[in-house]
């Protein structure tokens, strides 16, 4: 019986630890700078004070950032699952020739470091005046999330039934139409997995959109706090308030999509 | 329809994919090779330079120390989250979903999980407002307590071990669920029969739960590694690499040479040593894991 508690009472210790940043963030967040300053970081709010996140709101215009995130997190979801369905198409259903070698290449392509692909894009962004745009950065990421998407799909499509195909071969339709009308439907849970890991993997990059979004209106949510970081102008108050507005789109997600994601990072994961 | 026909109407599908995949990897990847052969500033033509940049970085103290400073990270990132991990989903689903509920187990894997769903850069933007040492949760709790606060990410000292600390709680959630998910295909009646034979809770972990989920704990070991070496959001806004190299890492250091320094080509040979790193350790991953099976 004790021992049954004693384990029982530290799986829950350890599960308040690491939700105590969210609490703090939080407590914090809707505490005005007076009270904080006579209370400090730990003492519970004497009242709701929300002028603090409505200032920092209106300071980075964080409505326009989470609206570049979703921009840019959206279309790349929508246009990174339509390249993996078309490449898994022709890798799992049509067995091209050289489809290991093919794949081998999206493999390596999803390991690669963002690092060693940077300065070349940004030097050719330039050179074709999409730098700084939020384009250039839906462009980059619909490959990179495709390349992982084209990995998965394709083992999946490799296991398609291929006499719904030939039944509907004999009925005249197309290779695109079969596509269309037979393989995206059937494939239908598969893809909606991949749409919200594209869009959650997306909105939480750093790296290219810090370097490509250097403008203020482009910035997404992730770069427009991380580069405010260290700002001399925020103060305690405001600060958390920033912490806080950058973890609640997330935690929104999390709660929508929870079921796809428990299951999306287990699919992802073990192929 | 013969064979052939059919493989060559296929390969429109690949089209879209193949020009993109040249103009945003393929292209990309091969001019970063190229340039980190050069000295170039980022305008003007890049100088030839063979192989001057990869001897200048051999002799560089500052990237062996990003590098040892990697592997501190994924000490933080991959390995201590694996094993705590195997630890809390076993227990989570041998113990706590069999003798008080499975909705506690899964309950405490949501909490343990939460971490995760965050950008990685706005969780450093939290823990760098508790650790803040001025205004500070940690350091407020450390006075209540009558410890003394500190610097965290200030103090070369301290800012290693404390961008490792925030790393173990972002990573935590990972293995769990993989584990648990897992553990759901090991057959329960290994375990009842280990039970009946008097196996300790200890020795049931050891014999069973990890010879089980072996392919698990390859992918968590891989997926982590990787994404320690590749580590950039968290160094960028809690420390930015310092304080004096104390967090470099190679990502930051390669970000630094490029961006701030102007040194095209030793980021570039940078970015291109820390790629066939990657290459290397995924290669002998995967090796191990043939092997295994």
């Amino acid at each position: 019986m004790i021992r049954k508690y004693s384990v029982l009472v530290s799986l829950v210790v350890l599960a308040v630890v690491m939700l105590v940043p969210f609490g703090v963030v939080t407590l914090n967040a809707v505490k005005s700078p007076a009270d904080y300053s006579s209370g400090g970081p730990l003492s519970l709010p004497g009242e709701l004070y929300l002028d603090g996140i409505v200032k920092f709101w209106n300071r980075v215009d964080f409505g326009g950032k989470l609206w570049n995130s979703l921009l840019i997190s959206g279309s790349v979801a929508v246009l990174a699952t339509v390249l993996s369905v078309l490449n898994a198409y022709a890798l799992g259903i049509g067995r091209v020739r050289g489809r290991m070698w093919i794949l081998v290449v999206f493999l390596v392509a999803n390991t690669l470091p963002q690092e060693a692909l940077v300065y070349p894009l940004y030097y050719l962004a330039k050179g074709v005046g999409l730098y700084d745009s939020r384009l250039a950065v839906i462009i980059i990421f619909t490959v990179i999330q495709s390349a992982f998407g084209t990995y998965l799909l394709a083992s999946v499509l490799g296991r398609f039934p291929h006499e719904i195909l030939e039944a509907a071969a004999l009925d005249g339709a197309g290779k695109w139409r079969a596509l269309w009308r037979i393989v995206v439907p059937i494939s239908r849970p598969t893809l909606s997995v991949l749409l919200i890991f594209f869009f959650i993997w997306t909105w939480n990059e750093f790296f290219l959109p810090l370097v490509f979004l250097i403008s203020n209106e482009n910035q997404t949510v992730p770069v427009a706090l991380g580069v405010l970081q260290g700002d001399k102008m925020m103060d305690a108050t405001m600060s958390s308030a920033s912490a806080l507005l950058g973890i609640l789109p997330a935690v929104v997600f999390f709660l929508i999509f929870q079921r796809t994601l428990t299951r999306g990072v287990t699919v992802g994961a073990v192929k | 329809m013969t064979t052939r026909s059919r493989d060559r109407g296929y390969w429109v599908f690949l089209l879209p994919s193949f020009v993109l995949f040249t103009a945003v990897i393929v292209v990309p990847f091969l001019m970063n090779v190229g340039i980190g052969f050069t000295r170039w500033q980022g305008v003007g033509d890049p100088r030839w330079a063979g192989l001057d940049n990869y001897t200048r970085l051999f002799a560089d103290e500052r990237f062996w120390a990003s590098f040892r400073n990697n592997v501190a990270l994924i000490v933080a990132m991959a390995i201590v989250p694996t094993i705590i991990g195997l630890v809390l989903a076993a227990t989570l689903f041998d113990y706590v979903g069999k003798k008080v509920g499975p909705r506690a187990a899964s309950l405490l894997r949501a909490a343990y999980y939460l971490p995760q769903v965050l950008p990685v850069a706005v969780a450093g933007i939290v823990w760098g407002w508790i650790m803040h040492p001025q205004f500070g949760a940690l350091n407020e709790l450390l006075k209540l307590l009558g410890m003394e606060p500190r610097n965290w990410l200030g103090d070369p000292g301290w800012a290693l071990p404390s961008v490792m600390v925030i790393m173990v709680w972002f990573q935590i959630g990972y293995p769990v669920v993989i584990f648990m998910s897992g553990l759901q295909r090991v057959d329960p009646a290994l375990y009842e029969a280990a039970e009946i034979d008097g196996a300790t809770w200890w020795r049931r972990f050891w014999h069973i739960t990890i010879p089980q989920i072996r392919p698990e704990i390859y992918v968590v070991l891989l997926t982590c590694t990787i994404a320690a070496l590749k580590v950039f959001g968290p160094i960028f806004v809690l420390t930015r690499g310092g304080p004096g190299g104390a967090t470099l890492v190679p990502s930051y250091f390669s970000y630094q040479n490029f961006f701030e320094k102007a040194n095209v080509g030793y980021g570039a040979a940078i970015a291109t040593v820390l790629t066939l790193v990657i290459i290397v350790v995924t290669v002998f991953f995967m090796r191990i894991q043939d092997k295994e099976s």
